[in-house]
């Protein structure tokens, strides 16, 4: 009696812990798959893809480190330590908590062809093989942390105003942002210097977001998943070669749509909805 | 003045980490810069969290080799010192629960403690094996999203934000709730270095002969049912729950409790 009343106990035990386990895991799977939605992240350069991102770092702060003590970020006047770029995730800031990004507004990348933030890293996050170049020296012009976006609306440059602050500040100048010039008709005499962005060039560091005088930034940066379309396979630039191979294992895919067995004039004339 | 040696040099050992990492940020020093998840020691040597690294390959990622290698040499630190010597010596919510449960003391809250059935000691392990099931699923490191341990380091190095909220929380859970709830039940990390530390070298000796059972030791002891041989066997701790924080040693008038290496070949 005494033993089955232990069976029956060792039972309810584990069948207790096996349920307080299920329901912290959902609870907890619930709550980790909620705090790593913050698609709006500047990453360091040579991060890896966001999702594979989350998983692979560590959350060591070596790469914030290595950038607030980078030998560039010495005050010329004052002698000290300025604020460094990258931001290690606090609670409150809606970001994966832990997770090394960067605010252009408050300190933009600054490039160093040195990169001392991505050979630091233990875990793979930031790939140094990303950012080398053939000779197998890390170009820091190969990162790509974002890409700069305009919204013309806002850009004083659109409305005819002379502004070409972003192109200055831009330390790809003249590649990452271009001026286009377009003659301003309601002037008839002006000219507009039309700040474009090259996304094939621009890094994402940010430079030309601080240094736009509007009062919220009319150029900004976001994650290249965000600020970028896809044209997908079902358009490609016949006239160019490069574009065909871009398309090389698009898969064919028939759709059959079943016949309409209404009469074609019914929608207008039967005074019924539009199909 | 004798019997705080052990915890002073915890506190020492506890602080002087953490001043050297919040050096390596603020002043740039090479001495042992990162955080718990992966350090880096005089500027070459990887170290890396065991339970940590486990969680990122859980999700699926290869780590790098640096993060791997760190992982063994901790591993293999604290199979030395004793597993849970990390949450005695180096993990600073250590501080936090101590002073929780020195004040549990000081207010007779032990007295009034509620049984909390459903929890019990081996929670950890439990949420230890379901930190790296979640990672897997969400495919992020699960316990990292809210360890109250690095939370509190990086706040120490870069600024706390919000986070200092869980600090306050796991005070509050301590003090309020159940003793040892977050140390002794819940930390999976503890868990983690308790499965370590199960084999681990250097160990908590206890003497019966001196022993006169005044039962101080199982006062202040954070795991006391690990010295369930107290004035009972002349053995050692070998109870890999046991943090090695030498605290019983601190409190014990009669010199029945010391450190010791452990003789694999006289447990057989």
């Amino acid at each position: 009696m005494e033993n089955s009343n232990n069976r029956r106990k060792f039972f309810t035990m584990t069948l207790q812990s096996v349920g307080l386990t299920a329901l912290g895991g959902l609870l907890w799977s619930g709550y980790s798959h909620e705090v790593k939605a913050s698609p709006l992240v500047l990453r360091p350069p040579g991060a890896i893809k966001e999702s594979d991102f989350l998983s692979a770092c560590i959350k060591c702060g070596l790469c914030a480190e290595a950038c607030q003590n980078r030998k560039t970020n010495i005050d010329k006047e004052t002698g000290k330590a300025r604020e460094g770029t990258l931001i290690m995730a606090k609670g409150g800031d809606s970001k994966l908590i832990g997770t090394p990004y960067f605010i252009p507004t408050e300190v933009p990348c600054f490039m160093c062809e040195d990169i001392p933030c991505v050979p630091v890293c233990p875990s793979g996050a930031l790939d140094f093989a990303s950012l080398a170049n053939e000779k197998q020296e890390l170009d820091i012009n190969k990162a790509r942390m974002g890409l700069a976006v305009i919204h013309k609306e806002s850009c004083i440059a659109f409305w005819g105003i002379q502004c070409d602050a972003c192109y200055r500040a831009c330390p790809l100048l003249d590649e990452a942002i271009t001026l286009e010039y377009q003659k301003n008709e309601r002037t008839g005499k002006h000219a507009y210097l039309l700040p474009i962005v090259h996304d094939n060039i621009c890094t994402g560091c940010g430079l030309c977001e601080q240094a736009c005088v509007t009062e919220k930034p009319a150029i900004f940066v976001l994650p290249r998943e965000v600020s970028m379309g896809k044209a997908g396979d079902h358009y490609v630039k016949g006239w160019d070669k490069k574009d065909q191979e871009r398309v090389k294992d698009a898969k064919s895919q028939e759709t059959t749509t079943e016949r309409s067995k209404e009469s074609a004039s019914d929608y207008l004339n039967s005074g019924g909805e539009y199909r | 003045m004798k019997n705080m040696k052990y915890l002073l040099l915890r506190r020492v050992t506890q602080i002087g980490l953490l001043v050297l990492y919040f050096g390596a940020n603020t002043y740039g020093w090479n001495i042992l810069a990162g955080t718990f998840g992966s350090s880096l020691l005089f500027g070459t040597i990887p170290l890396a969290d065991p339970y940590t690294t486990l969680q990122v390959l859980a999700t699926g990622f290869v780590l790098g080799a640096d993060v791997l290698l760190g992982a063994l040499i901790i591993t293999f630190f604290y199979f030395v010192v004793g597993g849970r010597a990390f949450c005695a010596w180096v993990c600073p919510i250590n501080m936090v629960t101590d002073l929780a449960n020195w004040l549990r003391r000081k207010l007779n809250l032990d007295k009034e403690e509620v049984n909390y059935r459903f929890l019990k000691r081996n929670a950890r392990y439990w949420i230890m094996v379901l930190g790296l099931i979640v990672s897997a699923i969400v495919g992020i490191a699960a316990f990292e999203v809210l360890s109250p341990i690095t939370i509190m380091q990086r706040g120490i190095i870069f600024g706390f934000g919000m986070g200092f909220a869980v600090v306050v929380a796991i005070f509050l859970f301590d003090l309020f709730g159940i003793k040892n709830g977050w140390c002794g039940h819940l930390c999976p990390l503890g868990a983690t270095y308790s499965l370590i530390g199960k084999a681990s070298l250097i160990r908590v000796n206890h003497n019966h002969e001196a022993c006169t059972n005044c039962m101080a030791c199982k006062v202040v002891c954070p795991e006391n049912h690990v010295l369930y041989m107290v004035n009972k066997e002349s053995i050692m701790v070998t109870d890999g729950e046991c943090t090695n924080c030498g605290r019983c040693i601190d409190v014990c008038n009669d010199d029945a409790l010391n450190f010791s290496i452990r003789n694999y070949f006289k447990e057989k």
